[in-house]
C-alpha cells in the first residue's frame, strides 16, 4: 500500500484511541473528584502532568480548576492532543485515505467529529456534569472500533491501524498509571490507606480493567495491580498485552516470524521480549516512574523506526515485479 | 397543514422545465407533481433538511479556499429533481457524441497534420495562440487518438426550448461524484415516485469509467490511479468518491515516482508501477520539469514518461486546447469539416473580440450581452451586460481592447427554470445541465447529468464557486410506466 496511506492509516488510528483515552480518563477523574476531597489542583494536575502537555497548559492558563483542565484535555484546539484535536485530525486523516477505508467507517468518524465540534460549541465543558459527554465520545469510539472490525479486510492498511491503535494503547496505559506517582509527590498520602485505595480502583477502572482485575486478582494492592496493567498477557489494554498484538500485526505486514527484518520490527521485538522477561518486583525496584518514562521513550523509537521502515518517501527503493 | 400547491407558481417570461403554463404541467412531470402535492410544506422542509444532514454525512463536502475558519460547505442539493424526457435525452446524447468525436478529431489534428489549419477552417493564430495549446503536445498521439476521454459538457435549455452548448469541459470536468451522489440520496427522499417511473439508472458510471481507463493500456491487470490535488481542493470529496468506487489508487504527486521515465508509486513494499493516471491536476501542476516550475502537485518526469508512451494520462494534456471560448465559436463548422455532417446540437451565438467586425459589434453593445474570457472558467472574469452597472461595463470595454484575443461575447441566454424550493415557498431557479462522456475504444453517456442551480433569485450564475447549487437530473425512459 501507499507509504502515505499506511502512515495515515496509522496516525488516524492513533488519534482515535488517544481521544478515547482521554474520554475515559476524564470520566474517572470526575468521577473520583465527586467523592474525594482534596483541592482542585491535586485532583486535575496530575492528569495534565501525565499527557505531557503540563507546560502547555501553564502557558495558556494562570490556575488549574476542574473548567480549565477539562477545557484543555477535552476541547482546547490550542492543545494538539485534546479530543477536539484529536478527532479533527483523525477525521482529515480518514478523508485524506477516503477510498481505503468503508462508508460505514467514514461516516461514523464523521459522526464523532460532529459530535465533538457541536461540544465545542455549546461549551460543554461548563456543564454542571460533563460525564454524559466523554461517555458518549467513549461509546462512539468502541462503535467505531466494532464497524472497523466487522467492516475491514485485515490487509496491510488494517494491521498499520491496528499496530496504531495499540502502540497509543500501550503508551496511554503506562501514563495513566504514573498518575499515581504524580498524586503522592503532591499530596504525602498514606500509602494503603483507604483514598491510596480509591485511587487504585479509579486507575483500574479509567482503563476499564477494574472487572477484568477483580476477576484474576481479587483483593487490590498496588503490586497486583501494577503487574495486570503492564505484564498480563491476556488483558487488552495491558502494556504487554498491546505490544504482544503489535508485533503479530507486524509480522502479518512483512511476513517476517524469526528475528528481524527491519528497524520497526528490531525495536518492537525488543520491548516486548523484555516486558516478557521481567517481573513486577524488578520493576518496582527501578522505581515505577522511571520504569514507565522509559518504555515511554522506547514506544517512540518504536514509532520512529515504522516510520523509517515503511512510511517516509521511498523507505523500500526496490521495484516490485 | 398545508399541502405544496402549485396554483400560485409563476411560469412567464421563461422556459420552466415542469410547467408549461401555470396549472398546465409537462408530462414528464406528472406523476411527480401528483406526489408532491399529497405532502405538506412541513414535510417537504423536513426532506429537504434530511438530504442537507445527508450530504454532512458522506462528507459531501468542500473546504472554502483561503478560509482560516476551515469552513466546510456542501453544495446546496434542492430536491426538486430536473425531469428530461427518454425523446429530449436521446436527442441530446446524439448530439454530444456527434460533439466529442469531432472536437477529438480536432485536438489530434491541430497536434499534428494541422489540416484544419491548413484548409482554413478555423485561424491559425487563434488556435496556437491558446491558452491550452501545449507545444510540448506537439506530434503526441494517446491511445486511439483521443485526448479528452472524460467531457462534461455544460448545455442549456433557452427559451425557445432548445437545448444549446455553452462550453466544453475537456480538460478536468468535475460533479459527476454529485450525479451519483444526489440519486442515492433523492431514492431515500422519493422512494415512491421512483417505483412509479421509469428513471434510468446511473449508478454504472464507475464500472464504465474503469473500463475506459483499463482499455486505454495493454497492461493486464493495469494499475489505474487517480492524481488528487489533496483534501484542500475543492473537488477532493470527488476524488476519493472515484478511486473508491472504481477501486483504484487515490495519489498525490508526492507519492508517485519517475525513473527511467516509468512512473511509480510508493508504497510499503516497493515501487509499485502505475499505468494509467487519471489526473485531476491541472496541465500546468503535473510536472514541474516541463510546466509550472513551482507546482508541488506534481511529479517530476511524469511528462517525459507520458511521452515516451509508459503511461497514459487522462485526460491527456492539451486537450484544454478546445475550450478555448474563442475556439469554440468554429466547433459547428468543426463538425461539418471533419464529419460531414449538421450540427446537432446548436452553439450559443458568439462574437470573437479577436476579429474586426465582432468586436466592434461587441464594443457598441455590451450592455447586451455577456462577455466572457477565453480562458476563464467557474464564472470568474465574466460580466453579465445586462444586469451589471455602467462602470462595470466600462471597465470591460478597457479590458477588451487591451486584449481582445482574451474575451468573446455572447447574447444573453435566459436559463431555463425548474421549480426549487426556498425558505417557505416553491419558486422558479435557472438551470444548467452538465451530461458526462466517457470516449475510449467507444462513447458511453450514462443518461444522467449534473443540473445546476442559481439558487439566488433571478440570477443566472449556477457556478458551486458563486452560490449555486445542484439538483438530482431523472432521465425516463422513452416508455414510461403507466
Amino acid at each position: 500500500m501507499l507509504s502515505r496511506v499506511a502512515n495515515t492509516m496509522y496516525w488516524m488510528n492513533r488519534y482515535i484511541e488517544r481521544a478515547e483515552n482521554y474520554a475515559r480518563f476524564m470520566d474517572v477523574n470526575f468521577n473520583l473528584s465527586l467523592e474525594s476531597q482534596p483541592n482542585a489542583e491535586e485532583q486535575w494536575k496530575p492528569l495534565v502532568v501525565i499527557t505531557g502537555d503540563w507546560p502547555l497548559y501553564q502557558s495558556l492558563y494562570e490556575t488549574v480548576n476542574k473548567n480549565n483542565v477539562i477545557y484543555f484535555l477535552g476541547f482546547d484546539p490550542q492543545n494538539q492532543n485534546s479530543i477536539y484535536s484529536c478527532i479533527t485530525q483523525a477525521r482529515e486523516n480518514a478523508r485524506s485515505i477516503r477510498p481505503e477505508i468503508t462508508k460505514e467507517v467514514w461516516e461514523q468518524i464523521n459522526a464523532i467529529y460532529f459530535f465533538v465540534k457541536d461540544g465545542l460549541e455549546k461549551k460543554r465543558w461548563k456543564n454542571n456534569d460533563p460525564r454524559m459527554f466523554f461517555k458518549k465520545i467513549k461509546e462512539n469510539c468502541q462503535l467505531l472500533y466494532g464497524i472497523l472490525d466487522a467492516t475491514i479486510s485485515r490487509n496491510d492498511g488494517w494491521h498499520f491501524g491496528k499496530i496504531g491503535q495499540l502502540i497509543e494503547r500501550a503508551d496511554k496505559t503506562s501514563r495513566v498509571m504514573d498518575v499515581k506517582y504524580h498524586i503522592l509527590l503532591t499530596t504525602h498520602q498514606e500509602v494503603g490507606g483507604p483514598l491510596d485505595l480509591m485511587q487504585w480502583a479509579a486507575l483500574l477502572k479509567s482503563v476499564s480493567a477494574y472487572d477484568m482485575y477483580r476477576k484474576k486478582y481479587g483483593k487490590l494492592t498496588a503490586v497486583n495491580i501494577s503487574e495486570f496493567l503492564i505484564l498480563d498477557k491476556r488483558f487488552p489494554r495491558s502494556m504487554l498485552c498491546c505490544l504482544i498484538h503489535a508485533e503479530k500485526s507486524l509480522q502479518e505486514i512483512t511476513g517476517n516470524t524469526g528475528g528481524f527484518s527491519n528497524e520497526a520490527e528490531k525495536q518492537l521485538g525488543k520491548l516486548k521480549s523484555e516486558l516478557e522477561f521481567i517481573e513486577i518486583g524488578d520493576v518496582f525496584e527501578s522505581g515505577l516512574h522511571e520504569y514507565l518514562d522509559e518504555f515511554q521513550k522506547r514506544l517512540n523509537a518504536v514509532s520512529l523506526g515504522l516510520y523509517n521502515s515503511f512510511f517516509a518517501a521511498q523507505a523500500q527503493t526496490q521495484i516490485q515485479q | 397543514m398545508s399541502k405544496v400547491d402549485f396554483t400560485k407558481y409563476e411560469t412567464t417570461g421563461f422556459y420552466d422545465e415542469m410547467f408549461k403554463d401555470t396549472n398546465d404541467v409537462r408530462p414528464s412531470y406528472e406523476k411527480f407533481k401528483g406526489r408532491l402535492e399529497k405532502l405538506s410544506k412541513n414535510k417537504l422542509q423536513f426532506l429537504q433538511h434530511a438530504t442537507d444532514r445527508a450530504q454532512l454525512s458522506l462528507g459531501m463536502t468542500f473546504n472554502v479556499y483561503n478560509d482560516n475558519q476551515g469552513v466546510e460547505r456542501i453544495l446546496h442539493l434542492d430536491i426538486i429533481p430536473r425531469i428530461i424526457s427518454g425523446n429530449d435525452w436521446d436527442m441530446l446524447a446524439k448530439g454530444l457524441e456527434q460533439r466529442i468525436v469531432a472536437l477529438n478529431m480536432f485536438i489530434n489534428d491541430i497536434y499534428n497534420e494541422q489540416r484544419s489549419l491548413k484548409d482554413n477552417i478555423i485561424p491559425k493564430e487563434l488556435v496556437l495562440s491558446s491558452a491550452g495549446y501545449l507545444k510540448e503536445c506537439v506530434g503526441l498521439r494517446p491511445p486511439e487518438n483521443v485526448w479528452s476521454h472524460i467531457s462534461g459538457t455544460d448545455l442549456i435549455r433557452g427559451d425557445d426550448g432548445n437545448f444549446y452548448v455553452l462550453e466544453d469541459n475537456l480538460r478536468c470536468p468535475s460533479g459527476v461524484s454529485y450525479m451519483l451522489e444526489n440519486r442515492e440520496i433523492l431514492k431515500r427522499t422519493f422512494p415512491e415516485v421512483f417505483e412509479k417511473l421509469n428513471v434510468r439508472p446511473v449508478h454504472d458510471y464507475t464500472h464504465h469509467l474503469r473500463d475506459m481507463l483499463e482499455s486505454l493500456t495493454k497492461e493486464s491487470p493495469a494499475s489505474i490511479a487517480v492524481l488528487t490535488p489533496g483534501i484542500y481542493n475543492s473537488a477532493y470529496f470527488e476524488h476519493a468518491y472515484l478511486a473508491q468506487q472504481m477501486g483504484a489508487e487515490l495519489v498525490e504527486g508526492r507519492d508517485l515516482v519517475v525513473k527511467n521515465d516509468f512512473v511509480y508509486m510508493n508504497t510499503t513494499k516497493g515501487l509499485q508501477r502505475v499505468h494509467v493516471i487519471y489526473r485531476r491536476v491541472d496541465d500546468d501542476f503535473i510536472d514541474p520539469l516541463v510546466f509550472n516550475k513551482d507546482s508541488m502537485l506534481g511529479t517530476a518526469g511524469l511528462f517525459e514518461a507520458y511521452r515516451k508512451g509508459n503511461v497514459v494520462l487522462v485526460n491527456a494534456p492539451g486537450a484544454g486546447v478546445a475550450d478555448d471560448k474563442a475556439i469554440y465559436a468554429y466547433i459547428p463548422r468543426l463538425i461539418k469539416y471533419y464529419l460531414g455532417e449538421e450540427v446537432l446540437l446548436p452553439n450559443i451565438k458568439t462574437y470573437i473580440c479577436g476579429e474586426k467586425d465582432d468586436c466592434k459589434y461587441v464594443l457598441e453593445n455590451i450592455h447586451t450581452l455577456v462577455v466572457k474570457q477565453t480562458d476563464g472558467s467557474g464564472g470568474y472574469g465574466m460580466l453579465i451586460g445586462p444586469k451589471s452597472t455602467k462602470k462595470e461595463c466600462d471597465e470591460f470595454l478597457v479590458k477588451i481592447k487591451n486584449n481582445p484575443r482574451n474575451y468573446i461575447a455572447q447574447p444573453m441566454i435566459n436559463l431555463s427554470r425548474v421549480p426549487t424550493l426556498t425558505d417557505d415557498t416553491i419558486e422558479g431557479r435557472h438551470v444548467d445541465l452538465r451530461p458526462y462522456c466517457l470516449y475510449g475504444k467507444d462513447i458511453k453517456i450514462v443518461p444522467g447529468a449534473l443540473t445546476r442551480v442559481a439558487l439566488t433569485k433571478g440570477s443566472l450564475v449556477v457556478n458551486s464557486s458563486q452560490g449555486g447549487g445542484s439538483k438530482d437530473t431523472w432521465v425516463l425512459d422513452s416508455k414510461t410506466k403507466k
